[in-house]
């Protein structure tokens, strides 16, 4: 990938209402299918020129979101804008705003240059374009092979160069790294930083936590089709209960006796260091320097962002036998629009 | 090449505020039509198939001319367009049906509806240009393979009946055999949309054009006569005769407004639902 490829469109920094262009505002959005409520009056907004993770266990709602964004889903009561418009009003929406949805939404039949061909005139965008999202997203060699040849990897990243197609503004990408192979998943990482550092918004959802670890700035968590978080990703660790501390003390009997008595909770490691819960750094070091006790490691161990979501998306899961869960009495007096 | 990429000229600008883009939706649906082996593929072999079996229907006919039956013959003597546009078009309609419920289902199959309405997300523009390129599509083909049935069929008979494209009604028939096949790819197409499944959308529009019809025949009396013929196919099929028959209860334009109605009326309900519902 070449940094000219990914240059920022010279029109970027145009017009008075570039922030505006460029967040997704999504607003008290609820969806349902048949009875099941499947987004609960969710709002959020995804800022510019940062990488914004969406994470949720299975279920939650998230691609059900990135269509109703996108407009392919008609929701039941809220909106959503980008840049302050409808999708659907957008002139030439493959411009503004590039989506990676499934991976293999390609006619088997048709080529991957087809494909793209035939996106690139609704939008009047040059052929020359075509070839640069080819290259840039390695399929150049295959292009005029049929599309049901693709392995799913393949597939990714022509769903990818269909989204950078009309080099957009915004980007939405649902599990983008599916399919991909460890050089597939780093290129996509470094993709999505690069183009959030020019400026653009882009939110991309995932089950790995550690890819969002590595890419994400920001993060929106939704459970149920509810907002957990949205926050950054170092606060959204923080919050994590789960904080601990690892110590280190040769007399360490002594020191969880002295613990406990001050109300924390300690638990033995293999390695003979202890995790002490519920008490912070200093307040242990302090007890530890009161009682003379000899520490040799004092440590502030931070959640894992995998273990923050599994803490504070435990209770949404939809696991079990409360998938079916009755909606609340208030959704079904506000709900508006759609379908009766 | 660095024009390319740096150019502001061929850079795709973000929306410019341009209105909506007919010219360039109908050039993508072409490529969408154009770009699959299969239907093309379908399509050249509607024209040979037509020509061959009319020129072997022709042949039966002529050999085996002293065993038809008189009002066989004085039905053919009657309206001689009729008989050879008829015999490959029959046949070939089914292709048209298919391909035209395919045109669309298989966007949904394949998913491409997802792509396909990220780059346009207004229907109504979309479902009109993509009927209107098969119909255009349609036609042609349509159109050559009735020009061609029609002089092969013609030169066959000539023993018997002469035939010529001058004769009254002859080239309206012939033309006709083209609109028909037009509006029935529309007729497919909005078949196609209100199922979304590729098989159940074909079992749809062969039930609407080879079952119904002679359905509705067993109703006695001239209630089952009239219903017949308003159904969309058989007051369609009127287009392709150089007069009205006998037995016709529309004239060849009435009969090809019927089934515009009934397009249209279709269409409507497709349009509808696509907007309704979740893609």
């Amino acid at each position: 990938m070449s940094a000219s490829t990914l240059k920022t469109a010279a029109n970027a920094t145009k017009g008075t209402t570039v922030h505006a262009a460029q967040t997704i505002e999504v607003r008290d959005l609820t969806k349902r299918y048949g009875d099941k409520l499947v987004i609960d009056h969710l709002s959020f907004v995804v800022q510019p020129g940062v990488v914004t993770g969406f994470l949720g266990p299975n279920g939650a709602g998230k691609s059900t979101t990135m269509r109703l964004i996108v407009g392919l889903d008609r929701p039941n009561g809220g909106d959503v804008l980008i840049g302050g418009k409808h999708y659907a009003d957008l002139a030439r929406p493959l411009r503004a705003v590039g989506a990676l949805l499934d991976a293999g939404a390609t006619h088997k039949g048709r080529s991957a240059y087809d494909h793209l061909l035939y996106l690139s005139q609704t939008q009047r965008i040059p052929r020359s374009r075509i070839d640069e999202v080819l290259e840039l997203v390695g399929l150049r060699d295959v292009a005029h092979e049929r599309a049901g040849s693709f392995s799913l990897g393949m597939s990714q990243r022509l769903g990818l160069a269909a989204a950078l197609l009309g080099d957009p503004q915004v980007l939405i990408l649902d599990e983008p790294v599916n399919g991909l192979d460890p050089d597939g998943i780093m290129w996509i990482r470094k993709l999505v930083i690069h183009l959030a550092g020019q400026g653009r918004t882009i939110l991309v959802s995932s089950h790995l936590m550690s890819e969002m670890a590595a890419t994400a700035t920001d993060l929106i968590v939704i459970g149920r089709g509810r907002l957990i978080a949205a926050c950054s990703t170092d606060e959204f660790v923080e919050r994590s209960s789960k904080r601990s501390v690892l110590v280190r003390s040769p007399d360490a009997t002594r020191l969880i006796e002295l613990i406990t008595a001050a109300g924390g909770h300690t638990e033995a490691a293999d390695d003979g260091s202890l995790i002490v819960h519920l008490l912070d750094a200093p307040h242990i070091g302090a007890i530890a320097a009161r009682s003379g006790v000899e520490l040799h490691e004092l440590t502030p161990q931070m959640a894992s962002l995998e273990d923050a979501f599994m803490e504070q998306t435990h209770a949404s899961t939809e696991f079990g036998g409360n998938a079916h869960r009755d909606p609340d009495p208030a959704d079904t007096a506000s709900q508006g629009g759609g379908a009766p | 090449m660095t024009a390319t990429i740096e150019g502001p000229s061929t850079r795709p600008k973000p929306d410019d505020g341009v209105g909506l883009d007919l010219r360039g939706l109908w050039t993508s649906e072409w490529t969408k039509i154009r770009s699959v082996r299969s239907s093309v593929v379908a399509l050249v072999l509607l024209v040979v198939v037509s020509i061959g079996f009319t020129a072997l229907f022709l042949a039966l006919t002529v050999a085996q001319w002293d065993k038809v039956e008189v009002a066989d013959r004085i039905l053919i003597q009657f309206d001689p367009t009729r008989t050879i546009l008829g015999a490959g078009f029959q046949l070939s309609q089914l292709a048209v049906c298919v391909l035209g419920v395919l045109v669309i289902a298989n966007e949904y199959s394949s998913g491409t509806i997802r792509a396909s309405l990220l780059a346009v997300p207004r229907r109504t523009p979309m479902l009109l240009t993509k009927a209107a390129v098969f119909a255009v599509l349609v036609f042609v083909v349509a159109e050559v393979a009735a020009f061609g049935s029609f002089f092969v069929g013609a030169a066959i008979l000539d023993s018997k009946i002469p035939v010529g494209i001058g004769d009254p009604g002859a080239l309206s028939a012939i033309v006709g055999a083209g609109l028909y096949a037009a509006v029935l790819g529309v007729f497919s197409i909005t078949i196609g949309t209100i199922v979304r499944h590729t098989a159940g959308g074909i079992t749809g529009i062969i039930a609407f054009v080879l079952v119904l019809a002679p359905l509705t025949q067993l109703i006695p009396g001239t209630v089952g006569d009239h219903i017949h013929a308003y159904l969309p196919t058989v007051a369609g099929q009127l287009i392709v005769s150089a007069r009205q028959g006998p037995d016709d209860l529309l004239t060849p334009w009435q009969g090809f407004a019927v089934f515009c109605l009934w397009t249209a009326a279709l269409m409507v309900l497709a349009d509808a639902m696509l907007k309704r519902r979740d893609a």
